[in-house]
């Protein structure tokens, strides 16, 4: 027994399964950062002083940060381009670069945290901070998460292609849709934390 | 698999069979990727926890019927941590409010409701051959079955288990021993919910068979579909919530605590400057919608149920369908109603008293369309319509009793009293409960090839539907005569509270009455699984497209693709052969 539209899309919506359930875990994942941006708004206009993230946090680092993030968004469309002009050996490219990209992120991000703690400063030092530590922790367990499956498919996941080139081709798709997510809600919380 | 169920087409269905290798029992049972074992295990789970947060509530109901009274027996297995003597300390009569509460709903009700009748009955009835994604499927069940068994060892770790009540309301929670365990179960939780949802609606959209247009589904198949958006949509704010109260907890952050907060005569040691409304701002942006995940469901149960025993169409079909997508939208936009205790000022709650009347309007549009299908129908009284028809009162005691909770002036006296338990329960309890039972006698034909025993059946019937009033009447009497709802004595120690106080013991004697009927109950369906009357595939004569499938349907369910041809209610349609037909016959 096969599941239908796992690969060949549904006439009448026009989608694959794959489509519908990443859209959809998406939403969520909007709900699940939505409620913790509205926290944050919360918290600091009940707190009668707010630190600027400027002071306390690295501009240039989340600066360098970011550009890596939007490379990263960048290096995935392409891999997902590649495989759509049947260009194997560029996607493996482009994925290694996604990979690579999204770890230097994390690298980054590493050395941040503990020059924070370096300096005595912990999520319970202040509420801005403990904002600071659970928004980004949060975020980097999701670009980890989407690293893992990006792992996937550029290593044992691309037997796929061999066999189902259209179904390999969408689920890369589907990781990148999770992929830019991931870096549409550091967008946001580039400019909320460090900035504002 | 033997198909005892499947007398129509066995030659057919054996071909079938044999296309696909043998699975091991552990494949099979298990960890099982077929969307109706996933069903029944999900059921099976569900039905467990009920029993088992039934069994919390009346070793509570022993202390609130007879305070600090010596309970034989089972009071001294309990351990001299929590019972010692046979007498209940206060504080594990916490741990009991509070995981009666998290075992029901998030553990008993949803999982049975959505997991258990979801998964089994919705690819059946939009003739899909499995769930979208059957992989999901089975993680969605594991990581239920691991946040189920984090709650239950929470039981049994030093501090015990949470104590906060179901809400887990900072900064009580935060402080409060137990805690941690409960976070970690609800994260496992969440992350069930939200794969089941993903899967739910993608198989909804995507998985109906040629002809099922929207307007085509059974009831039953709309509920499950809002129900999937409310749990794909609400919870996550409480995955969110649940972070920062174990940030609190562990990190030693002030999300939810706020300065200067003094415990036992010391000020607590933490930044400060957080907000204890907002944990429960986020929480009821989870827990409102999620009554209506306990209830849809069942509402949906019900419809089909009526439809097919009263042998006509649903009355307003289209209307129900509207009502049902309105309530699923609002019921986002009516949380803070459970929060006119915390003074968050009268703007907020003239705005959340408006959009809860407004909610209002749909619940009893569908529940009125259900009442007026009654009307000129030849009612089959089986076991499933007895509860299906049981479920209309009852809901609409615990719908009505709610009006006077939805205004702020008139919710102030009864919020904290016994009035909101009786109300809120008269909904979950006779209500979404009834539709579950009614529900597992109905379906149970669909996924065994048997039929459960009717007069077992009605003895559980009747004897449940007097207890249940009897555990829950009276404590409409007590709220209104102000006795508090979290006392670990039922009231005994204040005055004003000594003339309604008998009352907690005939609660008491229902809920522990109501255990006695549950067993009819028990012995029926393990005994049916064996030994009840073997039936077709259509033993109620019904239309939707689940019962073309064999009873029990194969792997892959249909023997060949089904297509809907109408809608799902052609009951006693004039001029036809027969009395029903059924949406998949040309």
């Amino acid at each position: 027994m096969d599941i239908p539209y796992t690969v060949e899309v549904r006439r009448d919506t026009g989608l694959t399964n794959g489509k519908i359930g990443i859209w959809l875990f998406l939403a969520s994942e909007v709900m699940l950062f939505g409620a913790l941006f509205a926290s944050y708004i919360l918290i600091r206009v009940g707190n009668p002083s707010w630190p600027r993230g400027d002071t306390i946090l690295n501009v240039p680092l989340a600066t360098f940060n970011t550009v890596v993030l939007i490379s990263s968004s960048v290096t995935m469309v392409m891999a997902w381009a590649s495989l759509m002009r049947h260009r194997f050996g560029t996607f493996r490219i482009y994925m290694g670069a996604t990979i690579l990209l999204g770890f230097v992120f994390l690298v980054v991000k590493y050395f941040e945290y503990s020059h924070k703690f370096h300096d005595g400063l912990y999520p319970s030092t202040n509420n801005f901070l403990a904002l600071y530590f659970t928004l980004t922790g949060l975020h980097m367990l999701h670009v980890f998460g989407g690293m893992v499956v990006n792992a996937y498919f550029w290593g044992p996941g691309a037997k796929l292609w061999k066999t189902n080139p259209v179904w390999f081709t969408n689920r890369v798709e589907h990781s990148g849709l999770f992929w830019h997510f991931v870096d549409l809600v550091w967008i946001f919380l580039f400019p909320v934390l460090y900035l504002l | 698999m033997s198909q005892p169920g499947a007398v129509a087409a066995p030659a057919l269905h054996g071909a079938h069979e044999a296309h696909h290798e043998e699975l091991g029992f552990w494949r099979k049972y298990v960890f099982s990727t077929d969307h109706k074992v996933i069903g029944i295990q999900y059921a099976i789970t569900g039905l467990l926890f009920l029993l088992f947060g039934f069994a919390l509530m009346m070793l509570m109901r022993w202390q609130l019927a007879y305070p600090g009274a010596a309970l034989p027996l089972i009071g001294n297995l309990l351990g001299e941590a929590r019972m010692p003597g046979g007498t209940m300390l206060p504080d594990f009569y916490n741990e009991l409010g509070a995981m009666h509460g998290t075992i029901m709903v998030f553990l008993g009700v949803v999982p049975l409701a959505v997991g258990g009748f979801g998964n089994f009955v919705l690819p059946l009835q939009i003739g899909a051959p499995d769930m979208a994604f059957p992989k999901l499927n089975m993680l969605s069940y594991q990581s239920f079955v691991l946040g189920g068994l984090t709650m239950l060892v929470s039981f049994l770790v030093p501090g015990g288990a949470a104590q906060s009540g179901w809400t887990s309301y900072a900064p009580l929670a935060i402080i409060a021993p137990g805690q941690t365990m409960w976070l970690v179960g609800m994260i496992f939780l969440i992350t069930s919910s939200l794969l089941g949802a993903i899967n739910f609606i993608a198989t909804t959209i995507q998985l109906r068979v040629k002809g099922l247009t929207f307007m085509r589904f059974p009831f039953f198949v709309w509920t499950q579909f809002v129900t999937a958006f409310l749990l794909l949509l609400a919870f996550p704010p409480l995955e969110a919530a649940a972070v920062m109260q174990l940030m609190d907890r562990l990190a030693g952050t002030s999300f939810f605590l706020p300065s200067g907060l003094v415990v036992s005569g010391q000020v607590l040691a933490v930044a400060g400057g957080g907000n204890p409304l907002l944990w429960q701002h986020l929480f009821w942006f989870l827990a409102h919608p999620e009554v209506y995940v306990l209830i849809l469901p069942a509402l949906g149960i019900v419809a089909e149920i009526i439809a097919n025993n009263t042998r006509k169409p649903l009355w307003g079909y289209r209307s129900m369908v509207y009502s049902l997508v309105f309530l699923g939208f609002m019921s986002f936009i009516v949380w803070a109603h459970h929060m006119f205790m915390t003074g968050m000022g009268t703007e907020m709650a003239a705005f959340f008293q408006t959009t809860t009347m407004i909610i209002s309007i749909p619940s009893v549009v569908i529940l009125t369309a259900l009442i007026i299908s009654l009307w000129g129908g030849s009612i089959r009284f089986n076991t499933p319509m007895l509860f299906a028809v049981a479920f209309l009162p009852m809901f609409g005691i615990g719908g009505l009793t709610g009006l006077p909770l939805a205004f702020n002036i008139t919710d102030i006296p009864l919020h904290d009293t016994y009035y909101v338990i009786g109300h809120f329960h008269y909904v979950v309890a006779p209500g979404t409960i009834f539709g579950l039972f009614a529900g597992l006698y109905y379906w149970f034909p669909k996924a065994t090839g048997r039929m459960m025993n009717e007069t077992l059946g009605k003895i559980h019937f009747f004897g449940t539907l007097v207890c249940m009033n009897v555990v829950f009447m009276p404590m409409f009497l007590m709220g209104m005569a102000g006795v508090s709802r979290r006392l670990f004595d039922g009231g005994a120690i204040y005055d004003f509270a000594q003339p309604v106080l008998h009352f907690n013991v005939v609660s008491s004697w229902g809920a522990w009455t109501l255990a006695i009927f549950q067993i009819p109950f028990i012995f029926n369906f393990f005994w049916s699984i064996w030994k009840g009357a073997k039936v077709g595939d259509n033993p109620w004569q019904a239309t939707t497209i689940e019962w073309a499938a064999p009873s029990p349907p194969p792997h892959g369910n249909f023997v060949e693709a089904p297509q809907a041809y109408r809608g799902p209610y052609e009951y006693s349609v004039p001029g036809a052969a027969k009395d029903f037909t059924p949406q998949h016959e040309a």
